[in-house]
C-alpha cells in the first residue's frame, strides 16, 4: 500500500518553516555582526588539544570583558594543522589559523579578535581572495582540485546548532519534498545519477525505487555509519560536523518510501559523533522537522540510534540489520535483497552516511546540476580520508574523475621528506594497492575496479619507499581474517590461510610455489563466500601480487626485506666509521641492552639480544646517522 | 567508566536492566552499559541480562563473544589501547605494540599482576594525522616511539607513585 502524500493543513509546512528560518537568520546574523572564533573540535581536533584551545580563547575573551563569543565547529578536513581555528571579524578578513597553541591563542585575541593585525605569520590564510599581499585559502593548491560539496558545511557551522544549518539552507529540499510526488523524488535521484557511497556503488535511485515498489508494511529506513574500514573517517568527520544534512537526507528517504520508520547504525569507537547526532536528533524533534505530524503535515518520521559493537563484518547489509535486531551480524545469502526483505524482513532502505548527506542538496540543487560533476558513469563527488605518508593528511572531496596524482600530490601535498611514492592503498582491507605507474587513474567507481581496486568507504593511504609492500598485504589480511564473521569456509579458513603463507614469506619460510598458491586460493575465496567482505578479502593480496611481484621474490628467493620492514629479514647494525665513539645515545635507550662499546668506544650490536626495536636507529643524531638496517641479516659487514 | 563505584554490582546491574523492555533489540545495548559500568561483562550480567530478556545464556555468550566491543576480564586503572589502524601500521605500529608487550610484560588482551595496565589492540580510531597513536584512558598519545612508550608509562606510574604518597 503506497503511502498518501501528506495533506495541506490550514498553517502548511512551508509557512511554520519559514518562521523557523527567520528565527535561524536572526540567530546567525547577530553572530555575523560580532568578531567570533571558530574552533575545530571534532575527533581529530581534540586529539590535537583543540579543548585547551577552546577553553583558553573563552579564558581570555572573559579575562579581557570582549563580546566575542567562541563557536565550536567540526572538521573542516585540514586535519594535519589541528587544532584550527578561524576567526571572523564583520568588517575585516575571515582568518584561518593552524597548529594553534594556548601561547598563539593568546597572540590572536590580542592581535586581532580585540586589534586590527590578522596575525598572518600564524595563519594558514584568508577564507576568501580578499587581499594580495595575504595568503588565502581559496588559493592554496589543493583548491584548483577541490569541490565541496558533501563536505560544505564541515568546520564552518556549530554542528550542535540546528539554526546554523537551516541558515545555510538546511531543511528546505525536505519542504520542498514534502510537497512532491513520491515518484518525482526518486525520478529526480535516479537522473542526477549518485551512486552509492559507501563502496559498492550501486545506482540510489534505482535502490529507492526498488523499496519503493515493494511490498510488505512497515519500511524502514537505514544509515549505515559503521565506518569499519581502518584509516577512514569521512562518516565520522560528517556525523560531527554536520549532523543535520544526514537526518534531512534520511525525513526525505523516509517520505518517499511512506515510512515513519529511521535507524542509524553507528559504529561504537566513535562516541563523539553519536553524542552530536543525539543532539542534532533532539533539537529537529523540538523545531518540529522531526517526530509525529512533521510541520504540522501528516507524514511522521523517526530516528532511533543503534550503536555497533565493532565488529567490520557489520558493514554489510544484512549483517548490520541482524546486529539491529540483536543477533551476531552474520550476512545471509541474497537475493532477497533488503529492499524487499531487510530489518526484521521488511523491506528496508539502506544507504551510507554520505548518501543521505548528497540527497538534500540533489533537491536543492536539481538532477543536472549534480550530473553535471564527475564522470560518465560516476557522478559528484568523492571524499576520501587521505593518510599515510602525505604531508596533508585529512579530509579531500575531489569531483569523480580527479586522477590520484592530482589527489595525492596536488591536495594531499606529497610525499614527506623526500621520499619517493611506492603506492596508494584505497577502500581498506577490501581494496588494492596500485603502484606509482597507475597513478594517473581517475578515481571513479568503474576505473579503480578495473585496476583491481575499488573506490570502497573512502579510506586512502599513501605508501612510499620505506612500505614493505608484503607486509601490508599480511596487515591487511590479518584485519579481515580476525573480523571474518566465520559463516562461510573459504572466508574464515581460506583468509586464515593467506595469512599463514603471507606470514611464512614475511618471515623468510616462503617458497616459490607460495605465490601461485595465493593467487589461487585469493581466487577461490571470492569465489565460496557470501558477502562482500569474503569477496574482497583477497584484494589486497591480489593486487600486490600483481604489482609489486618483485618485493615478494625478494622475500622468498634472497630471504630480503627491500624496504627494511619485515623484523625477521633485517638487522640492525652500526657503520663503525660513522659512530662518534663519545656518543651513548642507543646504549641508553636500546630495551634490552644489547649495545655495547668495543675497546675503542665504538658501539657494536649483539644481534642475539636485538628485538629490532629501532630505537637506536631513531635517537641516533642525525650529524652521524651511524645505525642503518640490512637484510638479509647476513649482510651486516663480519670483523675480520 | 564508572567501573570504581561503590555500589553493590547486583544494584549496578539492576539499575541498567531497569531502563531496558525484556526483548532481544535491547540486548546488545544492555551489554554495552554493562560494560560501560564495569569495565568488562562479568559472568554473573551475563547470566542476568539472559534470564531478564528470556534469551539462552548460550545465546547471550555467542553475541557477546562476537562482537570486539566485549571484553570478559576487568580492564586496568590504565586501559592501554594501541592502534593497529592501517596508517599507524605503515608507521611502525606494531614496534609500538611489541614495545608496550615488552615494557608491561603481558600480551594484547591481558592485565598486569598489579591490575594497574590492560593492554588492548583497536582497529582504528581515526586519528591517523597522529600515527602511530596509543590510547591510554582518555588520553591520545601522539605519534609514539618505542622508545617514548618507556617514557609514558614510566610517567604514568610516577603519577601514580606521587599521588599514594601524598595520601599517606
Amino acid at each position: 500500500m503506497p503511502a498518501r502524500p501528506p495533506t495541506r493543513t490550514s498553517i502548511s509546512p512551508q509557512m511554520t518553516f519559514d518562521q523557523i528560518k527567520d528565527q535561524a537568520t536572526s540567530e546567525w546574523e547577530a553572530l555575523q555582526q560580532k568578531p567570533h572564533i571558530l574552533v575545530g573540535t571534532a575527533t581529530c581536533g581534540r586529539a590535537a588539544g583543540a579543548l585547551d584551545v577552546l577553553s583558553t580563547f573563552e579564558a581570555e575573551i572573559r579575562r579581557q570583558n570582549i563580546d566575542a563569543p567562541v563557536v565550536p565547529v567540526g572538521c573542516m578536513g585540514l586535519c594535519y594543522a589541528e587544532p584550527l581555528v578561524v576567526i571572523i571579524k564583520p568588517d575585516n578578513f575571515s582568518v584561518c589559523y593552524g597548529n594553534t597553541t594556548s601561547e598563539s591563542v593568546r597572540r590572536l585575541v590580542e592581535g586581532y579578535v580585540v586589534g586590527d593585525d590578522p596575525c598572518f605569520e600564524l595563519a594558514l590564510g584568508t577564507l576568501e581572495v580578499a587581499d594580495e599581499n595575504a595568503p588565502s585559502i581559496p588559493e592554496l593548491p589543493r583548491f584548483e582540485h577541490e569541490l565541496r560539496h558533501i563536505l560544505r558545511h564541515c568546520g564552518y557551522i556549530n554542528p550542535e546548532s540546528i539554526n546554523h544549518y537551516i541558515r545555510r539552507g538546511g531543511y528546505s529540499s525536505l519542504i520542498k519534498a514534502l510537497g512532491t510526488p513520491q515518484q518525482e523524488i526518486i525520478a529526480e535521484i535516479k537522473a542526477s545519477g549518485l551512486r552509492g557511497r559507501g563502496g559498492a556503488g550501486f545506482p540510489t535511485g534505482t535502490k529507492w525505487g526498488l523499496c519503493h515498489n515493494a511490498s510488505g508494511q512497515p519500511k524502514y529506513i537505514v544509515c549505515n555509519a559503521d565506518e569499519g574500514d581502518p584509516g577512514a573517517f569521512m562518516d565520522r568527520a560528517i556525523l560531527e560536523s554536520d549532523p543535520h544534512s544526514v537526518i534531512e537526507g534520511m525525513i526525505i528517504a523516509g517520505y518517499t518510501m511512506g515510512t515513519p520508520h529511521g535507524y542509524i547504525y553507528v559504529r561504537d569507537e566513535y562516541p563523539l559523533a553519536v553524542k552530536r547526532f543525539k543532539i542534532a536528533l533532539q533539537q529537529a524533534r523540538t523545531k518540529g522537522l522531526l517526530g509525529n505530524n512533521l510541520l504540522g503535515s501528516d507524514f511522521s518520521f523517526h530516528i532511533e540510534v543503534a550503536e555497533g559493537a565493532g565488529a567490520f563484518v557489520c558493514g554489510e547489509a544484512s549483517a548490520l540489520m541482524y546486529s539491529i535486531e540483536g543477533k551476531r551480524g552474520m550476512p545471509r545469502v541474497r537475493p532477497p535483497h533488503s529492499v524487499e526483505s531487510g530489518l526484521w524482513g521488511k523491506p528496508t532502505l539502506l544507504n551510507n552516511v554520505k548518501t543521505f548527506a548528497s540527497v538534500p542538496m540533489i533537491l536543492d540543487r536539481g538532477a543536472e546540476w549534480y550530473a553535471s560533476i564527475g564522470t560518465e558513469g560516476s557522478k559528484g563527488t568523492a571524499v576520501f580520508a587521505l593518510a599515510g605518508k602525505v604531508a596533508h593528511t585529512g579530509l579531500v572531496e575531489v569531483p569523480m574523475g580527479t586522477t590520484l596524482r592530482d589527489l595525492i600530490f596536488q591536495v594531499g601535498g606529497g610525499v614527506p621528506k623526500n621520499k619517493k611514492i611506492k603506492g596508494v592503498q584505497i577502500g581498506g582491507p577490501s581494496g588494492g594497492c596500485l603502484p606509482e605507474s597507475l597513478l594517473d587513474t581517475p578515481v571513479d567507481f568503474d576505473s579503480l575496479t578495473k585496476v583491481g581496486s575499488l573506490m570502497g568507504s573512502g579510506g586512502m593511504i599513501v605508501l612510499d619507499e620505506d612500505n614493505c609492500m608484503v607486509d601490508a598485504a599480511r596487515y591487511f589480511l590479518d584485519f579481515v581474517q580476525k573480523e571474518s564473521c566465520g559463516k562461510c569456509t573459504m572466508c574464515r579458513l581460506g583468509t586464515k590461510q593467506l595469512l599463514d603463507i603471507l606470514v611464512d614469506i614475511t618471515t623468510g619460510k616462503g617458497k616459490i610455489e607460495d605465490m601461485d598458491l595465493l593467487v589461487e586460493l585469493a581466487e577461490d575465496i571470492k569465489e565460496g563466500s557470501l558477502c562482500g567482505l569474503g569477496h574482497s578479502a583477497p584484494n589486497p593480496v591480489l593486487t600486490t601480487v600483481r604489482y609489486f611481484r618483485d618485493e615478494y621474490e625478494a622475500h622468498i628467493l634472497e630471504k630480503r626485506c627491500p624496504a627494511l620492514v619485515c623484523k625477521e629479514l633485517i638487522a640492525y647494525y652500526i657503520v663503525p666509521e660513522k659512530c662518534d665513539r663519545g656518543c651513548e645515545h642507543c646504549v641508553l635507550t636500546c630495551p634490552t641492552e644489547a649495545i655495547k662499546s668495543d675497546e675503542k668506544r665504538i658501539k657494536i650490536i649483539d644481534q642475539t639480544k636485538c628485538v629490532k626495536c629501532g630505537n637506536c636507529q631513531m635517537v641516533c643524531p642525525p650529524e652521524y646517522d651511524a645505525v642503518i638496517r640490512v637484510s638479509p641479516p647476513s649482510a651486516i659487514p663480519q670483523k675480520n | 567508566m564508572k567501573h570504581t563505584s561503590s555500589k553493590k554490582s547486583t544494584e549496578r546491574l539492576s539499575h541498567i536492566l531497569s531502563h531496558h523492555k525484556p526483548e532481544r533489540v535491547e540486548l546488545i545495548p544492555i551489554l554495552q552499559e554493562v560494560e560501560e559500568e564495569f569495565g568488562y561483562l562479568p559472568r554473573e550480567a551475563m547470566l542476568e541480562a539472559a534470564n531478564f530478556t528470556q534469551i539462552p545464556a548460550s545465546d547471550v555468550f555467542g553475541i557477546a563473544t562476537f562482537y570486539n566491543r566485549f571484553r570478559f576480564t576487568p580492564l586496568g586503572k590504565h586501559p592501554v589501547k594501541a592502534c593497529m589502524g592501517t596508517a599507524c601500521h605503515m608507521v611502525g605500529g606494531a614496534l609500538v605494540l611489541d614495545a608496550l608487550e615488552r615494557e608491561l610484560g603481558v600480551k594484547v588482551g591481558d592485565i598486569t599482576h598489579d591490575g594497574e595496565f590492560s593492554l588492548d589492540r583497536v582497529a582504528c580510531i581515526g586519528c591517523c594525522f597522529l600515527a602511530p597513536v596509543v590510547v591510554i584512558g582518555e588520553d591520545i598519545h601522539p605519534r609514539v616511539t618505542p622508545f617514548k612508550v618507556e617514557e609514558i608509562l614510566a610517567g604514568l606510574k610516577e603519577r601514580d607513585a606521587g599521588k599514594t604518597a601524598h595520601k599517606d
